[in-house]
């Protein structure tokens, strides 16, 4: 199977475990990721927050180009570029004049990558390829905004209590704890700009998490994957509380349960060692 | 309770509706929006007041306050908003606004942020991290300020742990249509 694939800016920097991690589990379930070429960063929230005509052509220029790679789908794993190029395609198809973006018919259906992989058919190929079943995990699904929000733009049903994450994570054998911050802000980039605030807002997550009971955090956006992950020590150092939970992939979760070649590899690029709550299924 | 004199402006919101639509007169305060924000605990004013203010054209107030900018943009108002007001993009055109009629940001730092991140488009096309942080220290002048607070320390650590697990980039990654990308971000400047 071949998809349009659009990585995004941060999976060729600070994500590239997550892209690592993605190919991986793409090669062996046959699907060919074909990249949309020259593609363009999607002006991301810099863009929407004070350049509104660039937050639909920047997004747009990409959908230009994923049309003509010619393929139905297109897989996204930033759920913020997800959310820019279905946010550029809303404003288009309302009509909205002045803007550089030119749409055809031939666009590809654009996926946000957790819910391509929550799909019944992706979800049946997950579980047969399943060599180490998670039995015995705890883990939460954590979304984040972009993915669900606004619903309008995004089209996700669940957008309160999303289920992608936690149908792969079910496939894999794990346990998913419910728990009620699934979509909870983690603040994105004002833990750069605005550290006090973002701080506040990740330990929340984290604090539920570790109340709940979950062993690891499990993601699909690597802007929430690093916020929680990379300043974890930071807002224990902070809040004076112990997290002590590793931030994982979905994806790395599927490689591991999998056994695939060089499924462990990414663990070693995370802040929070993933390793010892994982060794067991660590072939 | 303090009177104040207050005249309203109703075409302030005019404007806004025809840069939008964004349906803030569609506003009953039900207060969903605050009670559901996540960073409304750093805000000088809730979304509902900004959407009230908005209504009554106090412009100045809105564009002076730390609410535009303390918005994550996390949408979680808009989705909940009974009466389809889209609050979370009303932020938006007025952090827009804002930076294009000259007030001076309440919190210049995330204002700033976002200008790097575009200039930092403006140049390759695609996003460089690494260049990100240092173009922002220098634009918002707070080299000195993070050098004193330890915040530049926390910020190289940071740099180096990424480095060292190969998760950041040394190159920007230009793109053929840079000039594409620089004529699409041009009016932010």
């Amino acid at each position: 199977m071949r998809v349009t694939y659009y990585p995004g800016c941060s999976l060729e920097g600070t994500a590239r475990d997550y892209a690592d991690s993605i190919h991986g589990v793409c090669k062996t379930m046959g699907i060919e990721l074909q990249e949309v070429p020259d593609w363009n960063c999607c002006g991301a929230t810099a863009a929407h927050s004070i350049d509104h005509w660039a937050s639909v052509d920047l997004p747009g220029r990409n959908l230009e180009l994923a049309e003509q790679v010619g393929n139905p789908d297109m897989l996204v794993p930033c759920p913020l570029c997800f959310n820019r190029l279905k946010s550029a395609v809303h404003e288009i198809e309302k009509g909205s004049q002045g803007f550089r973006t030119r749409l055809s018919r031939a666009a590809p259906k654009i996926w946000d990558l957790a819910n391509f992989f929550a799909t019944d058919n992706m979800l049946e190929k997950i579980a047969t390829s399943v060599k180490n079943p998670l039995s015995e995990l705890k883990v939460v699904s954590y979304y984040g905004c972009m993915a669900s929000r606004p619903p309008k733009v995004t089209g996700e049903p669940n957008y309160e209590n999303p289920q992608s994450i936690d149908r792969i994570v079910q496939a894999l054998g794990a346990t998913g704890m419910d728990w009620a911050y699934k979509t909870e802000c983690c603040g994105a980039s004002l833990m750069v700009s605005r550290p006090e605030v973002g701080v506040r807002m990740v330990a929340k997550i984290l604090d539920m998490a570790k109340r709940v009971g979950a062993q690891a955090i499990v993601v699909s956006c690597q802007m929430c994957q690093l916020n929680l992950d990379m300043y974890q020590e930071r807002i224990e150092a902070e809040t004076g509380k112990a997290f002590g939970l590793p931030v994982v992939y979905f994806t790395e979760l599927i490689g591991i349960a999998a056994g695939l070649p060089g499924a462990s590899d990414t663990m070693s690029r995370h802040f929070v060692d993933p390793v010892p709550t994982l060794r067991k299924y660590l072939g | 309770m303090e009177q104040t004199d207050l005249t309203p402006d109703f075409s302030f919101l005019e404007r806004a509706e025809a840069a939008g639509p964004f349906n803030a007169a569609e506003c009953f305060q039900c207060r969903k929006c605050t009670n559901g924000c996540p960073a409304s605990f750093e805000m000088d004013l809730f979304p509902d007041q900004i959407i009230r203010l908005a209504v009554l054209g106090q412009r100045n107030e809105i564009l002076q306050s730390k609410t535009i900018w303390v918005c994550a943009s996390c949408e979680t108002c808009s989705t909940r908003c009974p009466n389809g007001v889209r609050i979370a993009e009303l932020m938006d055109y007025f952090k827009e606004l804002a930076l294009r009629a000259g007030v001076t940001p309440a919190l210049p730092k995330v204002a700033g942020f976002h200008q790097a991140f575009l200039e930092n488009i403006r140049f390759t096309g695609r996003v460089f991290e690494g260049a990100l942080l240092p173009v922002w220290w220098l634009k918002t002048g707070q080299i000195g300020e993070r050098l004193k607070t330890g915040e530049l320390r926390n910020d190289l650590k940071q740099a180096l742990g990424l480095f060292g697990k190969n998760r950041m980039s040394l190159a920007p990654g230009k793109i053929k249509g840079r000039s594409e990308v620089k004529a699409i971000v041009r009016s932010s400047r």
